[in-house]
């Protein structure tokens, strides 16, 4: 079963969609005790990084680490991708989790921003994730931070600058994209994701601290 | 390279799809689901429902259209009409909206754009703006157009944006559905004036109406209705003449 993390931010409704049109069996839970029993936890999330506090008002931010740190395999959203690095200036009272380096940070000045709209993927070789997906193919993108590129990034888009449209690594996944929104080539990640290795476990390099 | 966006409009009127000129003479034009889909498979980058008597009657977007549409619809999905508080927008979004639109309700409280914004975030909110040329500028009109509010659109459009907007879809009522091309400078103006997208409507006939409205008219994005649900011109073709022309569109998709 697929857990798909409600702490109160925005509208879930489509992610789920998006999985029950993939046949897999999938619930949006509030409750630690269901992520506790899930196979995969997908965490999306749209809007301000300080929506993510809901984590951790909820209990759901143990529950949702305890998952990862198990190896169950793990997709994080928009927000819920940038939560995997240690922070954002969105917001930066509000800590990340740290699996991967580096901060969120606004566009450059030369953009506009949000960025919003259909980019294209430039797809690193082996990703598990990202498998069968075409080295061009677009996605759908909203957001006003972006995280940077890192040795775990699998796609990076270019808006003014590159930065991390997925990252990868183990049983931890992310997209700054929404799968559940663009059209065959997110259905095919959110299927991929669904076929995920169980016994891959990501060892969090530098969470441990917090 | 972040591509220009095609969007399709359903104007929907008693749950199914209709299309008139200048905001009136409406013509069927089929079931929205089927018509959403459709449009979907044919390269349309955005869905845009729009209950165009819901205002003016006094009733709610029909929330089982929405529901349908949006069952099987994996692209961007944006639903108008009727939205007057936040208890509207909760209920659009919970039958799969991806997006909520707002008019008059906005013009008339723009707290209600940061209420929603604070609830779903800005990208899940669009302002739509009807606007018409008059006395040299731009003037909002409400309530699908019939009521004038003396206001000037690039200056809402501005106040829009500041109160938590994530879009705008901005509406020349004076090409609406004329088939004779953009208000460039309209949406020139607008786009020029605030730092999120503008989806430019109202005019689209032909394909050289969209390049020149994404190059003069500055459009993050375009959108039409009657041509494309009569068949005049599918999105699958409009998009390989936009990207025969260079404009980066999300082509083959």
């Amino acid at each position: 079963m697929i857990a798909i993390v409600d702490y109160g931010a925005g509208n879930l409704n489509s992610v789920k969609k998006a999985f029950d049109y993939l046949g897999a069996e999938v619930v949006v839970t509030t409750q630690p005790e269901v992520i506790a029993t899930a196979d995969r936890i997908v965490l999306p999330g749209v809007g301000h990084f300080s929506a993510l506090s809901g984590l951790d008002n909820t209990g759901l931010r143990d529950a949702v680490l305890q998952g990862a740190s198990a190896g169950k395999p793990f997709l994080g959203i928009c927000l819920g991708m940038q939560w995997l690095f240690e922070g954002s200036d969105e917001a930066p009272e509000f800590a990340g989790a740290g699996f991967f380096a580096g901060r969120c940070r606004p566009f450059p000045a030369s953009v506009k921003s949000p960025h919003v709209g259909w980019n294209s993927l430039a797809v690193r070789p082996g990703s598990r994730l990202l498998r069968n997906v075409a080295a061009d193919s677009f996605v759908y993108f909203t957001h006003s931070f972006q995280a940077p590129v890192v040795a775990a990034t699998t796609a990076a888009t270019d808006y003014g600058a590159q930065f991390s449209a997925a990252v990868e690594q183990e049983n931890i996944f992310g997209v700054q994209f929404h799968p559940e929104k663009s059209w065959n080539v997110g259905l095919l990640i959110l299927r991929n994701f669904c076929e995920a290795d169980l016994r891959r476990r990501f060892v969090r390099p530098i969470c441990e601290a917090r | 390279m972040l591509t220009k966006r095609i969007i399709a409009c359903l104007d929907v009127d008693n749950g199914r799809v209709v299309k008139g000129v200048q905001f009136v003479n409406l013509r069927d034009a089929g079931d929205p689901a089927k018509c959403a889909a459709a449009h979907a498979r044919d390269g349309a980058d955005e869905i845009v429902l729009l209950d165009i008597t819901a205002t003016s009657g006094k009733r709610r977007t029909t929330l089982d259209v929405v529901s349908r549409t949006a069952r099987c619809l994996f692209v961007p999905f944006t639903v108008g009409g009727g939205i007057r508080e936040l208890c509207d927008a909760e209920a659009v979004f919970e039958a799969g909206a991806d997006k909520i639109a707002v008019n008059s309700a906005a013009v008339k409280d723009p707290a209600l754009i940061g209420q929603i914004a604070a609830r779903f975030g800005s990208q899940a909110v669009v302002v739509a703006i009807d606007a018409r040329r008059r006395n040299g500028g731009f003037e909002v009109f409400v309530a699908g157009g019939r009521i004038p509010t003396g206001r000037d659109a690039l200056l809402w459009a501005q106040e829009a944006a500041t109160c938590g907007a994530g879009e705008i879809l901005l509406t020349s009522m004076d090409r609406d559905g004329t088939r004779v091309g953009f208000d460039c400078e309209l949406t020139q103006r607008v786009a020029d004036a605030v730092s999120i997208p503008v989806i430019a409507s109202g005019g689209a006939g032909s394909a050289r109406d969209f390049i020149e409205v994404f190059n003069s008219g500055h459009a993050d994005a375009a959108l039409a209705a009657s041509i494309f649900h009569f068949g005049i011109e599918n999105i699958a073709q409009l998009k390989r003449e936009l990207h025969a022309a260079n404009v980066p569109v999300r082509w083959p998709c």
